[in-house]
């Protein structure tokens, strides 16, 4: 298969101009063809085929818009070379390539607006979708039948169970930094003993439970919106639906549920862990004994803090599941549309949490659990 | 085999093909020709392996024994980037059972896009004319260049991922299931373009189908895959001569006596 690149040579004679091709007409011996020929300039009679090896369809479309363009004539070529300039030149119809742009103008004042309107659909969206919630609970509690609970257990298993390693390993480690950091600092005061508060406070009232919600909303919320944009893209969402299973009760629900059962024992379980890595680090290098580290605990942490993590998780969890169901359910049209929903799900939930997180912050200390 | 003119250049040829998953055998011992410039068609029952065959030659899967020749080239224990392997890669085009467009590009740039993988020198408006014959080569409108994926109907999704694998003028097509989901109208339609496509292009296919008329209309040849391996190869005639239940089964069901009716007619009246 060897086979000479694609050559041209023009001569002058009586006729006018003649352009000779020579050489292979293929896609892959093109070369700088197209080019060349595009500079050859001036009246052109003939385009002459006799000295070619092979020619393909892009080589007889080079050929034939270089006849357009120049009004020549094809002269010696094959009944090959013939047949698909024919065959291209039949199908030469002015085609859209892509929609004419927008003027600069006109394109950001699209752009704003379409954010703008995205952004305002989402809001109106979410609390649409918090309501279509709410309003299936209702339906379940006079229905209990219709209760998933296959469904609920499985994703009890899969957002919690399988969640314990990833989230006591991020906890230990959060513990011990916690208690790293602020020992460094508390040692200025001479008050290292304090790092005792600072661990036990902190993980129970703030870390503990945000830093599973974020955990959480990485791990569950986004598989949420893939699994079920995914579903939404084959169009089972569409075949459950006239089937008569209504995708709140069988793929919404179910999450809801798992969710906001999960995230306090899994906030609660993070902030031992947590506890338990501080106390680590407090007994290597602070020499502050378990034993003492535990006595001391009890005696500066009130219970109220305890409180103050489990009353936000299960809101947290519900954040987290209603955004991730929400967007897999928006999901239209293609693939990248499932990345970009999951992208958001995530996105809003760690938003929605944190936001929350500090109203949370604010009522607590008004009702006096400080 | 049934051993029609050997003197025919094979494009594809399989020797010994062993595929299995697991326990379970899908391929054991299967050989197979592909003259030059004809139309196969492959059928065979659900799961018999049509797809894993032409998996296997395209080299989306690694079959556990045999050989595969294409343009007389060794396929298999090749690296991907071997330039050999591109190279060959180069000469042919598979259209997939759902198009397989990527679903972010339009129709236009998914037909470029072989083209700006293999010959980046091409100048950008030549590319874009060049995606435009093809498109309009396939039977699709003039508009459908900027349209995505999600806004096509089934048979132009299936057009137009016929124009992406006709982008490098190949010389073998795979086509999987082509008509597939198509409406009578549409599959006769499509049939005929490939028919057409073929002897304008001077084309080897590589058809899998299930659809009887297609494989009256265009297919020069048929295998038929069943018991792991291809139990034979040739014109319908010659198949419905041979005596196996399956065969007699296909062809002669209502479905097949119908289509037979429709070819032969269509015959007539030529």
């Amino acid at each position: 298969m060897t086979q000479a690149d694609a050559d041209l040579t023009e001569r002058d004679d009586a006729a006018g101009r003649t352009v000779a091709l020579s050489g292979s007409l293929s896609l892959a011996h093109l070369g700088t063809l197209p080019q060349r020929l595009d500079e050859v300039s001036g009246p052109v009679a003939a385009i002459d085929l006799s000295a070619i090896d092979h020619i393909d369809t892009i080589g007889a479309w080079v050929v034939h818009r270089f006849v357009e363009a120049h009004g020549a004539r094809v002269t010696g070529a094959n009944a090959d070379a013939r047949r698909l300039i024919s065959v291209v030149g039949g199908h030469d119809e002015p085609t859209e390539e892509a929609r004419p742009p927008l003027p600069p103008v006109l394109r950001v004042l699209d752009q704003v607006g379409t954010a703008v309107h995205l952004t305002l659909t989402t809001l109106v969206g979410l609390i649409g979708f918090l309501g279509a919630t709410v309003v299936t609970i209702g339906h379940l509690i006079r229905h209990p039948h219709r209760m998933r609970w296959n469904a609920v257990v499985q994703r009890l298993e899969v957002v919690g169970v399988s969640a314990l390693g990833i989230i006591g390993l991020m906890s230990f480690l959060i513990g011990i930094v916690i208690a790293q950091q602020g020992s460094v600092q508390l040692q200025q005061f001479g008050m290292e003993v304090l790092t005792v508060n600072l661990v036990g406070r902190l993980t129970f009232r703030e870390l503990g439970v945000l830093m599973t919600a974020i955990m959480v909303a990485g791990r569950s919320g986004s598989a949420f919106a893939a699994q079920i944009g995914t579903m939404m893209l084959n169009e089972e969402v569409d075949a459950m639906r006239t089937i008569g299973v209504r995708p709140m009760e069988a793929l919404v629900m179910p999450r809801i549920i798992a969710s906001v059962v999960m995230m306090p024992l899994l906030g609660f379980y993070a902030s031992i862990v947590a506890i338990i890595g501080g106390g680590f680090l407090c007994a290597v290098s602070l020499d502050i004994p378990p034993v003492t580290f535990i006595q001391r605990l009890r005696e500066v942490v009130p219970i109220t803090d305890l409180y103050v993590g489990l009353v936000k998780a299960p809101v947290f969890g519900l954040i987290i599941a209603v955004a991730g169901c929400f967007q897999g359910l928006q999901v239209r049209g293609n693939a990248e549309e499932v990345g970009l929903r999951t992208t958001a799900a995530v996105v809003q939930a760690i938003f929605l949490v944190i936001v929350l997180d500090a109203f949370f912050a604010v009522f607590f200390t008004w009702v006096g659990w400080i | 085999m049934n051993g029609i003119s050997g003197e025919r250049t094979s494009v594809i040829s399989i020797r010994g093909l062993v595929n299995r998953f697991g326990d379970q055998i899908i391929h054991e011992g299967l050989d197979l020709d592909v003259y030059s410039g004809e139309i196969l068609g492959v059928v065979g029952g659900s799961g018999t392996g049509k797809s894993v065959l032409m998996r296997s030659i395209i080299g989306l899967q690694e079959p556990d024994a045999g050989t595969i020749t294409v343009f007389g080239a060794p396929m298999l224990h090749k690296a991907e980037d071997d330039p050999e392997q591109l190279a060959i890669r180069r000469r042919w085009g598979v259209l997939f059972q759902g198009g397989a467009l990527f679903s972010t590009l339009t129709v236009s740039e998914n037909v470029q896009v072989p083209l700006r993988e293999y010959y980046p020198d091409l100048s950008p408006e030549l590319r874009a004319e060049i995606a435009g014959y093809k498109i309009l080569m396939t039977g699709l409108p003039a508009n459908a260049g900027p349209k995505y994926p999600a806004e096509l109907s089934g048979g132009m999704r299936k057009r137009a991922g016929l124009a992406r694998a006709l982008a490098l003028d190949p010389d073998l097509l795979f086509l999987d299931e082509p008509t597939a989901g198509l409406d009578p109208i549409g599959a006769a339609a499509f049939d005929e373009q490939t028919r057409a496509l073929q002897q304008t292009l001077g084309l080897t296919i590589f058809l899998i189908t299930h659809d009887l008329d297609t494989l009256h209309a265009i297919c020069d040849r048929v295998a038929v895959l069943a018991d792991h391996r291809v139990i034979a190869v040739g014109t319908i005639p010659e198949l419905l001569a041979l005596d196996h239940p399956w065969i007699q089964e296909y062809f002669n069901g209502p479905r097949g006596r119908i289509a037979a009716a429709g070819d032969a007619a269509q015959k007539v009246a030529s």
